[in-house]
């Protein structure tokens, strides 16, 4: 498999290499479909039979920085539509900028995440023996409103007084969302190692119109990653806001 | 096949109306629609998907095979959604699954 | 004619893929990028594997000599059949046809150099040995019992063996599926050589088509379900356990979603095999080639629709269960497809009996007893009295062993002359088939019957009256045994010493058979242009049969 320019020895145009290499993502694209498809269904199982439990867990979450990554990561989205687009018409420098761009909205939105996992532990909303959803309404910080805990304590009290499960099944809601965001922000972190790969090759000028298909199959992963996005946001903290 | 670029202002336009829809759709959370609270946040992330698949990853303007493949996995999720939940929802027993508090309590 | 006769030629070729050097010895066989080296590589690890659950098998079956268990506790009963099942489906059968012969052949045989992405290929293999060792750690470090099933909350709480690593084990091996399915996909899409219409591909080519197919649409979905049951055994959370609200049929639906159709990625290649046996020597086009193609497809997407019925005694609801065992007797229907037009196929050929035929017939043989009991199976009145007895397993032992092995075996020594250059001795594994063919039955015949008078299967003991047939299953396992240990042996032998076999010894069809054997690195001289119909023996000269009456060409002088 021998290499002559940007061709590989095994293929017998450059078009057939793109070609194959572009299908080749797709392909993969699909496998992640059904991998996350797997995730999901197990949410909607899960929230069909405990929705109370998923509406009260759903609600602990911070609506504000998932609102803020869910503009960050389609920002994102554009910054690498518009890195394929510069190699697509061979502005070189461009193509450099907007993929550092882009590696670095990713970095903010894994960096809000942190602070979100961050707060899942102060808030006792790890699964497992110290999990306790009354804990947040009971322990406010100081930087909190004091009028939005009172609701907010009101209605988990409420929710709780209803269904004496809740919390044992907020257990569930929690494993669910750390499973889930956690594998996004698996693929995301894999996303930021292949921008890292592409911007060192950008800063060599490897992608010109004739050959950028790595900038083009990295893209097609990050915007798939966005699209788990896009449908987690609603599905993880819009559950129950309208009560 | 010649490569067909996607213009920045279209690009752009997209950037746009996703950024609506997410307004959307933490507006549209925060009404009460009852059941169809669920509809609409799923449709309008359905419709955000599809412009991320059709303008972004140029799904739109790839080749009859690329769009094929894209098909395909919705059908899967689809026969996998489907099928499981057509077993959960004829179910003879209603609601819930199983209950934890004697667990839990012990 | 004026060609060469193959049966003249005296030596290898003079450069082949087994003898050129990319470096080093050992190292330029483990950082190989070449699709027949990562074959062999692939052969030679799930040889390893098929050792492996061999041996757990013939530990179960003398186990089971005796009604109250000759041999083992029963708690390492329940490892043995564990190990066995879970080296023989992830390591040994869903790898078998597809990664050895596939990666070998399915280049050669659209006119390809390799396939379309030769590093990711040896990726897939360096998986498979971690995902293995993580899986033989398991086995060595507390064995495994929870069956290959996995199911929860047994796997994901109670088991005290070591499942975490095997799940993991699984759950890695389960990339290496997906990357060599994603292969297969974009090589046949983009790299057939000119003329190599969808219509001019080997019946192998699409089989492997559609087995693709189910790894890229099935696996990610077991990969996650394993991750879960392994992330809720090593975190105590409550996917599936019903302690915590989770739901075990969950877990069931998820994994049956991936591991129904996983028969198909055994049994589609097998099939693809088969395809390619039968017309090679009734030497005579296949009956029906776009039937059998479509079928394959038909195959892969019916089988993604039926997974409930393994499920038929669980909670499932019954209107469930009903669609299920509907849309289950659907895939009789392309199955029925190929066995009509294999034996259509074989009406007034001209049939010689050289080993890789006589292998593909008992395929027939065993595929049809194997797949008309799965309609026993997927009938849901009858299916309640024989689930989980042995009935099912002496079932998808006639489907993955009298078939999926069956194939491969028959695979093995059909493509063996163009795998090594040479040829094995034709009486004995002629023998060595039909000493596998009798073993087979006489080892799982008696477990139908078993089954339906109520042997429960992974029962470590039975009651006395069931002894006779048990002692026949024993018997039969040890002549199954000598089956599989004869073409191991002159298999090996005639790596060395066996005849020169020439580039198309039978003859065959398949351009895999108009290049040396062993073929070069690079498969093929210059990049070759199909103008010929599949399985098409009267307009090509160049086999040297002769017009007119066929006449059988021996590619065996000797014995």
């Amino acid at each position: 498999m021998h290499r002559t320019g940007q061709l590989y020895g095994h293929f017998e145009t450059l078009e057939q290499q793109k070609e194959s290499a572009a299908l080749g993502m797709w392909v993969f694209l699909v496998t992640e479909v059904l991998f996350f498809g797997g995730l999901f269904l197990a949410y909607t199982v899960n929230r069909g039979a405990f929705s109370t439990a998923f509406g009260a867990g759903s609600n602990t979450l911070d609506i504000k920085l998932g609102g803020f990554n869910t503009v960050v990561l389609i920002m994102s989205s554009l910054t690498m539509a518009m890195a394929v687009w510069s190699a697509q018409v061979g502005k070189k420098k461009l193509v450099s900028i907007f993929l550092i761009a882009t590696l670095g909205l990713g970095t903010v939105f894994l960096g809000v995440k942190v602070i979100e996992y961050k707060q899942k532990f102060d808030h006792h909303l790890i699964p497992g023996q110290g999990f306790d959803m009354r804990y947040r309404s009971e322990h406010p910080r100081a930087t909190d409103d004091p009028k939005e805990i009172a609701i907010e304590k009101e209605e988990v009290e409420k929710t709780f007084a209803v269904d004496q499960d809740t919390n044992a099944h907020g257990q569930l809601y929690f494993s669910l969302y750390f499973a889930m965001t956690g594998l996004h922000a698996l693929h995301m972190i894999v996303g930021a190692g292949l921008l890292v790969w592409l911007i060192k090759a950008s800063f060599a000028g490897r992608f010109t119109p004739q050959y950028n298909t790595p900038v083009e199959i990295v893209g097609l992963y990050w915007h798939f990653v966005d699209i788990v996005w896009i449908y987690l946001f609603p599905l993880l903290y819009l559950i129950d806001r309208h009560r | 096949m010649t490569e067909h670029i996607v213009s920045p202002k279209i690009y752009l336009a997209i950037f746009a109306t996703l950024m609506a829809g997410t307004g959307i759709t933490v507006w549209a959370a925060f009404q009460n629609f009852g059941k169809f609270n669920i509809v609409i946040a799923l449709a309008i992330a359905t419709i955000k998907a599809t412009l991320v698949v059709l303008y972004f990853m140029h799904a739109r303007y790839s080749p009859k095979r690329t769009q094929l493949v894209i098909v395909c996995s919705v059908f899967w999720l689809a026969i996998m959604l489907s099928l499981t939940l057509a077993d959960y929802n004829t179910r003879r027993h209603e609601g819930r699954l199983a209950s934890a508090t004697t667990c839990y309590r012990a | 004619m004026s060609n060469t006769p193959p049966t003249l030629v005296r030596e290898l070729p003079h450069k082949h893929y087994l003898n050129a050097t990319y470096g080093a010895g050992l190292r330029s066989w483990l950082l190989t990028t070449d699709h027949k080296r990562i074959a062999l590589l692939y052969l030679a690890s799930v040889t390893v594997f098929f050792f492996i659950g061999g041996v757990l098998a013939t530990m179960i079956r003398i186990h089971l000599l005796t009604p109250g268990g000759a041999l083992v506790t029963p708690e390492t009963y329940n490892k043995l059949f564990t190990m066995h099942g879970v080296a023989m489906i992830f390591f040994f059968l869903i790898p078998s046809i597809p990664a050895v012969f596939g990666n070998f052949l399915i280049p050669l045989m659209i006119g390809a150099k390799d396939l379309a992405f030769p590093k990711i290929n040896l990726l897939s293999w360096y998986i498979y040995v971690i995902g293995g060792c993580f899986v033989l750690y398991s086995f060595g470090t507390g064995g495994l019992d929870t069956g290959w099933t996995f199911y929860t909350p047994l796997s994901s709480v109670y088991s005290n063996s070591a499942v975490t690593p095997a799940v993991l084990g699984i759950f890695i091996n389960g990339f290496s599926s997906i990357l060599t399915g994603l292969n297969f996909i974009v090589t046949i899409h983009t790299m057939r050589a000119p003329g190599m219409t969808w219509f001019r591909m080997p019946l192998f080519v699409w089989a492997h088509y559609a087995t693709s197919l189910v790894m890229i649409l099935g696996t990610p979905v077991v990969a996650i379900t394993l991750l879960l049951a392994g992330l809720e055994r090593m975190f105590h959370l409550g996917f599936f356990n019903p302690a915590l609200g989770g739901d075990p049929i969950l877990f069931q639906h998820l994994f049956w979603f991936y591991s129904h159709p996983a028969v198909y990625i055994m049994i589609l290649p097998a099939m693809g095999v088969i395809s390619e046996i039968i017309p090679t020597f009734a030497r005579k086009p296949i009956f029906g080639y776009a039937f059998i193609a479509g079928s394959s497809i038909a195959i892969a997407v019916i089988g993604f629709l039926v997974w409930a019925h393994h499920m038929f005694v669980t909670g499932e609801s019954t209107y469930a269960a009903l669609t299920f065992s509907f849309l289950s007797y659907l895939v009789a229907i392309p199955s029925a497809v190929k066995v009509f037009n294999w034996t259509s196929t074989l009406y007034k050929g001209s049939i010689s009996w050289d080993p890789p035929m006589i292998y593909a017939l008992g395929f027939i043989g065993l595929f049809v007893i194997g797949g008309l009991t799965g309609l026993f199976l997927a009938c849901l009145g009858l299916d309640i009295h024989i689930h989980d007895t042995y009935f099912v397993v002496a079932h998808f032992h006639y489907i993955m062993v009298g078939g999926a092995v069956m194939g491969y075996v028959g695979g093995l020594h059909f493509w063996w002359p163009k795998i090594t250059g040479r040829l094995y001795p034709r009486s004995l594994s002629r023998f060595a088939a039909v000493v596998l063919f009798i073993g087979f039955n006489l080892t799982f015949f008696p477990q139908f019957i078993l089954g339906y008078l109520g042997m429960p299967r992974r029962y470590h003991t039975y009651p006395p009256e069931f002894q006779v047939l048990n002692v026949l299953s024993t018997a039969g396992a040890s002549i199954l045994a000598l089956g599989y240990l004869l073409p191991m042996s002159y298999l090996t032998w005639s790596m060395r010493y066996g005849r020169v076999a020439g580039p198309n010894p039978w003859p065959a069809t398949g351009l895999e058979w108009k290049t040396d054997s062993p073929p070069l690195t690079e498969n093929f001289e210059v990049t070759p242009v199909v103008t010929w119909e599949p399985y098409d023996f009267k307009n090509r000269p160049d086999l040297g049969l002769g017009t007119g009456t066929p006449s059988p060409a021996p590619a065996h002088g000797d014995d």
